[in-house]
């Protein structure tokens, strides 16, 4: 057991907190894709604190893939109101895919574009009927001479509005097994055929859209993969959305401004955290969430120590972290009490609003990147070896 | 950057594991419950062998001198096989609390006896934690008198260890006249329970003691192994479970291909691998990260105990009716999981006390 990152990486974390420090007062203040975002991305990707183990062909930085320095930069920069590296589905996911099972043409096409900012994408994945057995999918695409030709619809679809590419699942080979009928597609969004409609959530906002495809027409040559791999193709990166939603060290922010809340809010004159029953709920969230940072650190371990092995406690990450944090968003809630309900611009409005409106946020990430009972599928089925339910025929 | 046992603790693991699989079967650990006790010195006698009485003394008392991560790794082991031998009150807690807390003449006087695997000591702190009925001693003139309650490990002990509630800790030798030793039948009958009543029995103040650090490191060290112990032997209740769904069939399926069956086994993993890291963690904090050491095994007591009361429940469901038989003696495994969680602090107690930990009360 070691928990030492050792010596050889002090120079580093010295280097990143002095960076920091420079560009400490960076502001962004653009919409999505405005010049500074790209002059802030780029200039991130110059110094290694971005993209790091990317290829500089690609426009990455090209460093070597070190976990250490990939942690110092994320702690460093946690603890900082720096701008942070743009995230979103085009980074985590599609550029890893193209990564491994893109073209070279694709690479060269796509990857710089995506990691500066100038391009966004969207995820094409599910269908009104087809959610957790995203596999019947029927949205297809025929090839017409050179050209993919795409009719169907796709929904909850994030950031449908912004983006200027989807990465899109599709039916072309309608006779074969499910599994193996589908492909695919890189779809420019500014195609003719594409109807986007919001999708208004229980928060309020609208976050995700309805895709309706007619007789949309792109490239042939936009496929990564062949023809029939794209479940292949897509599952490669489904366990890096995962991961992302439940990071114990984002909870450990929310419970450090719930114990000031719970020391702020009072009752009868009384301070809330003072009140046995709310203070062991607390404590409750806080032992689980310590359960968690432990689980974290071994997985940084495995990732570090190539012999570990540390599978289990990455299927669990998701189903844990999101419980986790819906309950801790519901215990402010509590401890505010009708305060806890008031919303939008209302008097009295604690914090914003930002307790009630991360607590069904994360009823949402419960459901969505593969709901928690799926999960408990693949809990059971991958990591516990027990089979999968028998099929019905014809399904 | 290295977070995991060892080679030598996997090697270790794998050997008490062996042993017990060996020496201590479930036929063995029903003999013993149903009162064979000598079935159980027998198994006692191999762990000493193991070298387990000496693990966490130093070297110049005969010991191995390793630290509580190797003490965690043999409390998860010895969890795992519900194995029916002393082990946290005698082996980590009091010979911890003699070192630390001992002067010269009483560390020469006790520490090689307990490496030697001449000397049991039992280890009486629930006073200090809470003290139910009117249990509790006092110490006055070099005697003690009072009452102590639940004493871990203190069946056929050659010594005992006891708090009283400032958390001095006092030894007293089990010859010594002035003792009534009280037999009690816990759930748990792969371990022994005692109670004491103290008339004017000479005793010893374990001078360092004075220092409430002292019985601080002492009780985060036993909840420590308190937890491994759950951990372990939760996690053969799971193995177990997945094991049996796998074999039971119904309405022409095996049960673990319902998802009824699937989940209550994910839900399980996923509550429980958490745990093992825990553990390990709240060990490091406790051999390298003196700050942490007090609200990580505090916490690890609390949460362990809550997840290992849910596995044991789950688990036991799993077996249906089977579950509830003493034939598969499952419950042997629920059993110790109850007493774990309730010795050295229940979880509501022990958060309190986290709770303190951080300033809550202030």
């Amino acid at each position: 057991m070691d928990l030492e990152y050792g010596p050889q990486y002090d120079d580093f974390r010295t280097e990143v907190i002095n960076f920091i420090k420079e560009n400490e007062n960076t502001k962004l203040n653009g919409p999505p894709r405005s010049e500074s975002r790209v002059a802030w991305q780029q200039k991130l990707i110059d110094n290694g604190y971005f993209a790091r183990s990317i290829p500089k062909e690609y426009g990455g930085y090209g460093g070597d893939m070190d976990i250490i320095k990939l942690r110092i930069i994320a702690e460093e920069f946690a603890k900082s109101p720096i701008p942070k590296p743009a995230g979103g589905q085009g980074i985590q996911m599609l550029v890893p895919t193209l990564l491994s099972l893109g073209t070279e043409e694709q690479k060269q096409e796509y990857i710089k574009p995506t990691l500066r900012g100038e391009i966004l994408w969207c995820q094409g994945y599910s269908e009104p009927n087809s959610g957790s057995d995203l596999a019947s999918l029927q949205t297809k695409a025929e090839l017409d001479g050179d050209e993919w030709v795409i009719n169907g619809q796709k929904i909850w679809t994030s950031t449908a509005h912004l983006s200027q590419m989807c990465f899109i699942l599709v039916r072309t080979e309608p006779d074969a097994p499910k599994h193996q009928g589908i492909s695919y597609l890189l779809m420019p969004m500014d195609a003719d055929g594409i109807d986007r409609r919001p999708i208004k959530q229980m928060t309020g906002d609208s976050d995700f859209n309805e895709l309706f495809l007619t007789d949309v027409r792109i490239p042939a040559a936009n496929i990564v993969g062949d023809r029939g791999e794209g479940w292949k193709v897509a599952n490669a990166t489904l366990g890096h959305e995962r991961g992302s939603l439940a990071d114990p060290n984002v909870t450990q922010n929310r419970l450090n401004s719930l114990i000031d809340l719970m020391k702020n809010e009072t009752i009868d004159g009384q301070r809330v955290i003072d009140k046995p029953i709310f203070r062991d709920r607390l404590l409750s969230i806080q032992g689980r969430l310590m359960a968690q940072h432990s689980n974290a650190l071994r997985i940084l371990s495995s990732q570090i120590n190539k012999d570990q092995d540390a599978s289990l406690a990455k299927f669990i990450v998701k189903l844990q972290g999101t419980e986790l944090r819906h309950e801790l968003e519901g215990l402010a809630i509590d401890a505010m009490g009708e305060l806890g309900t008031l919303y939008e611009d209302s008097p009295h409005l604690r914090d914003n609003g930002v307790w009630q409106m991360t607590y069904m946020y994360y009823l949402g990430l419960i459901i969505g990147g593969g709901t928690n009972q799926i999960q408990k599928n693949i809990i059971s089925e991958r990591a516990l070896g027990m089979p999968k339910e028998p099929k019905i025929q014809g399904a | 950057m290295y977070f995991g046992l060892s080679e030598e603790q996997k090697s270790l693991e794998e050997n008490i594991s062996r042993f017990l699989a060996d020496n201590a079967p479930l036929e063995t650990i029903k003999a013993v419950a149903n009162g064979e006790r000598d079935k159980a010195q027998e198994v006692h006698k191999g762990i000493i062998e193991l070298g387990l009485s000496g693990l966490v003394i130093p070297e110049e008392y005969g010991g191995l001198e390793l630290n509580m991560l190797f003490a965690t790794v043999v409390a998860a082991t010895l969890g795992s096989g519900t194995a029916p031998v002393p082990y946290a009150g005698a082996y980590v807690m009091a010979p911890l609390a003699i070192n630390l807390g001992g002067d010269q003449n009483q560390k020469n006087q006790w520490l090689p006896k307990i490496a030697g695997g001449e000397c049991v000591i039992g280890v009486g702190l629930s006073e200090y934690v809470g003290a139910r009925e009117d249990a509790g001693i006092e110490f006055a003139n070099g005697k003690l008198s009072g009452r102590s309650l639940f004493l871990i490990d203190g069946k056929d002990a050659n010594a005992y260890l006891l708090a009283n509630k400032s958390g001095e800790l006092y030894m007293i030798d089990a010859s010594s006249s002035g003792i009534e030793v009280i037999e009690l039948t816990t759930v748990d009958k792969t371990r022994t329970s005692i109670e004491l009543i103290l008339k004017d029995v000479d005793a010893e103040l374990l001078t360092g003691s004075k220092d409430q650090s002292v019985i601080e490191k002492v009780l985060d060290a036993g909840r420590l192994m308190l937890s491994a112990d759950t951990v372990g032997a939760a996690q053969v209740m799971l193995d177990k479970s997945v094991a049996y769904s796998l074999e039971r069939k119904q309405f022409g399926r095996l049960i673990g291909s319902f998802q009824a069956v699937k989940h209550m086994c994910a839900e399980m993993a996923a509550d429980l691998e958490p745990c093992h890291s825990m553990i390990w963690h709240t060990a490091h904090c406790l051999d390298h990260v003196p700050e942490e050491a007090r609200l990580m095994s505090c916490q690890t007591k609390a949460h362990v105990s809550e997840v290992g009361k849910q596995v044991s429940k789950t688990a036991t469901e799993v077996h249906g009716g089977m579950g509830f038989t003493d034939e598969l003696g499952l419950h042997y495994w629920f059993k110790r999981i109850g007493l774990n969680r309730q010795l050295l602090g229940s979880p509501e107690l022990i958060r309190e006390e986290a709770g303190k930990l951080q300033g809550f009360d202030q």
